[in-house]
């Protein structure tokens, strides 16, 4: 079996079929990072543009590594070094860096629907790294690997996700995956990060945190963007963290199994207590691991490779 | 030299609706009856099946000179006009500099008169530099030919100054055009706000947006007594807040875009730029309310908000790419098609590309009165075409409806009693 898309820009087209083959792949290639020599040759001469337009350690470092594990020769272009301070479109530096034949490129862009429209204007195949408030594929299938790996199955399963939905793509890219493999999704924040019509993609709205998360198996805390506060979705860093920081206390709320996740980078003390993001309950650092593996995954499938 | 059109279905809203001729002698019409003699030299077309209007009147273009040549120029958005029926068009003051003084006025009404197609009539800003801060010199404007002032596209925020506006205009019977939208509810956003934005995570306008200026803006046209025109709504809030402050008396008349009663916001999936306009596309809902608020007059006006932009503009992302896409040669037959769907009657359509907007800023334009001035469009309500971009007289090609298949074209123009435009053979392909 093999992915029937070219390029990776949302999860709202994957069958349960295509999810389930993704993580998969992703097993085989996680037990190469745990190797003395952390290499395959999948992806030997083949070439893997990171394209960055807006800053990024984890994901770019993550992409960069899965590829290189999997043996491609990896270019990484981000806004400084690349020319679109002269002005280039879009569209234009992708073109380019395609004429140099580049096999794929991923792209991280402030702009929702970039990936979609490069996707449209070049050879390459394309996956989608996070393109504004809309989606970041690869975050949320790295988020189902975790899950998955804690010997949680999706049916039924009950997830919160907590935060500023509204500006998060992480947010939607989970919403579209998780309510696709039939799990219960809630997500909780007040009214001001809760975005116009978000039921209708199958999710409960809850605005106080103590009752969303009752019972759930699955925290899935959002990084609060700390410069928001100037545009009147929140009054105070310490009133949100008040009302929506995940304490010791308010995890007990949960199923006594509750797995914690964050996509990071975490605020310590605002989203997320200290005690609690580094409690055994806490899968952040592992999700960071399994980010590596299904970016090989990801990869390797969309080379067509196999 | 004189031309009698020859046999068509002439209508001139509320006075003629029926076969007849129209004679033009001297850049003015001369008589309009059944069967009319030619004079000798006479030029004659034959306009059996066809329609004979009022050249159309557009209270809404951009024609980008000065500043945006690359755009659009006065010579190429006239020659869009003329192509589309429209003889007269009112140009918005957003240009570089804004026209909010009396040189870029008359620089405008100076290129329109080399190029001899349509009337190009300036609207003057509100404030200067369209800031919102201090009242442009209305007086002056108008003195050197605004017919209109409008901050379009920069809405007044400060409602003192926008009352002071209309307290001001009142001396020189000015109308006051609004473009309502709240820019602190639309700030950063590119398309509705819905369920659409939230799937594609763009930043969202709420209807509220526009809604709460439509209000402000009512409220102080009460308050000062003038005349006020709403540009392009958009929600059905705006069309309810005008049907009962025209109920009320108040002096206020709307208009909307082709595009507002023809599209909803489901074009913008995909990202498609050429479906990013200011005000975004809507829902269904609002699409319903615009052609009811047509249907009964609360929209008093069909006007274009043509607004060119070039390709590599367009060609950026959503979010980047500019609001606005280009009208003129495409709002009559999306205007017929309101006709066809029983929305309007013929004449009401008519009505509101020609006469209604000639009422809303005062113009002496938009009728086939005897003594008027020869402003004709003739039109085969019945021939079908395929919108081709490239064939556009415009200079910009943005617009949503490329490939379309459309009914009724714009066979003849006819400005100040000249033919301007005639659809060629070569068009028709």
């Amino acid at each position: 079996m093999s992915l029937k898309h070219k390029h990776l820009l949302s999860l709202a087209p994957l069958s349960v079929d295509e999810i389930t083959l993704i993580l998969e792949t992703a097993d085989s290639f996680k037990e190469v990072s745990g190797r003395e020599i952390k290499k395959v040759p999948a992806l030997r001469g083949r070439t893997v543009v990171n394209l960055f337009f807006e800053p990024s350690t984890r994901t770019r470092t993550s992409f960069e590594l899965a590829a290189k594990r999997l043996s491609a020769d990896v270019i990484n272009f981000s806004p400084s070094s690349s020319s679109v301070v002269k002005g280039e479109t879009l569209l234009d530096t992708a073109r380019n860096i395609e004429a140099m034949q580049a096999d794929i490129i991923v792209l991280r862009h402030s702009s929702a629907g970039a990936a979609e429209t490069l996707a449209r204007g070049v050879k390459s195949s394309v996956i989608n790294a996070g393109d504004g408030w809309h989606e970041h594929p690869t975050q949320a299938l790295l988020d189902l690997y975790t899950i998955r790996e804690r010997g949680l199955s999706f049916g039924g399963l009950r997830v919160a996700i907590v935060g500023d939905v509204a500006h998060s793509r992480v947010a939607r890219s989970n919403i579209l995956a998780l309510t696709k493999l039939g799990a219960e999704v809630r997500v909780v924040g007040p009214p001001t990060m809760i975005p116009f019509g978000i039921e209708k993609l199958g999710v409960k709205v809850f605005h106080h945190l103590d009752e969303g998360l009752r019972d759930v198996q699955v925290i899935m805390m959002l990084r609060l963007q700390l410069e928001r506060q100037g545009k009147a979705l929140f009054p105070t860093i310490r009133e949100y963290a008040r009302l929506y920081g995940l304490t010791a206390e308010r995890v007990k709320l949960a199923d006594p199994k509750a797995i914690i996740m964050h996509p990071g980078p975490i605020n310590r003390g605002v989203e997320i207590a200290p005690d609690v993001a580094d409690s055994l309950s806490s899968v952040i650092l592992d999700q960071v691991t399994n980010g590596v593996a299904v970016r090989m995954g990801v990869l390797y499938l969309m080379s067509g490779a196999s | 030299m004189a031309i009698l059109i020859k046999g068509g279905q002439v209508i001139d809203p509320g006075c003629v609706n029926g076969v007849a001729d129209v004679l033009i002698d001297q850049g003015k019409i001369v008589a309009v009856g059944a069967t009319l003699q030619a004079p000798a030299g006479c030029t004659t077309i034959d306009a059996q099946g066809l329609l004979v209007l009022p050249g159309f009147v557009d209270l809404h273009v951009h024609f980008r000179e000065p500043g945006f040549e690359y755009k659009e120029t006065i010579q190429s958005g006239s020659a869009s006009a003329v192509a589309g029926g429209f003889t007269t068009v009112c140009a918005m003051p957003n240009t570089k500099p804004v026209n909010d003084n009396q040189a870029v006025t008359e620089f405008m009404l100076d290129r329109a008169r080399t190029a001899g197609l349509a009337n190009v009539l300036p609207i003057g800003a509100i404030t200067k530099g369209s800031e919102g801060k201090e009242l442009a010199e209305i007086g002056d404007l108008r003195r050197s030919g605004c017919v209109a002032i409008s901050d379009d596209g920069k809405p007044v925020m400060n409602s003192l100054v926008m009352r002071r506006a209309m307290e001001y205009a009142l001396a020189f019977d000015l109308t006051v055009v609004d473009h309502c939208e709240d820019l602190h509810l639309a700030e950063g956003g590119c398309m509705n706000e819905g369920m659409i934005s939230t799937e594609l995570g763009l930043p969202g306008i709420p209807a509220a947006a526009e809604d709460v200026m439509v209000a402000r803006n009512l409220s102080l046209s009460e308050l000062t007594g003038a005349r006020l025109h709403l540009a392009h709504i958009s929600t059905a809030g705006s069309v309810r807040m005008v049907r009962e402050a025209k109920a009320r008396g108040i002096k206020v008349t709307a208009e909307a875009c082709p595009h507002h009663f023809t599209l909803t916001e489901d074009v913008v999936r995909g990202y498609n730029t050429l479906a990013k306009m200011n005000p975004p596309l809507r829902t269904g809902e609002d699409v319903q309310a615009i052609k009811e608020g047509l249907r009964d007059g609360t929209i008093d006006v069909i006007a274009t908000d043509h607004a060119p932009h070039a390709t590599q503009e367009k060609q950026q992302d959503f979010t980047e790419a500019p609001f606005g896409i280009v009208g003129l040669e495409t709002a009559l037959p999306l205007t017929l098609a309101l006709v066809e769907e029983g929305v309007l009657t013929l004449e009401q359509a008519v009505d509101k590309l020609t006469k209604a907007p000639a009422a809303a800023f005062g113009l002496k334009k938009g009728t086939l009165a005897v003594g008027a001035d020869a402003d004709v469009a003739i039109v085969d309500p019945n021939e079908q075409w395929q919108v081709d971009p490239g064939k556009f007289k415009s200079k910009s090609r943005n617009t949503p409806f490329a490939g379309w298949k459309v009914k009724g074209r714009v066979k003849t123009t006819i400005v100040g009693g000249r033919v301007v435009f005639e659809s060629a053979a070569a068009d028709l392909a």
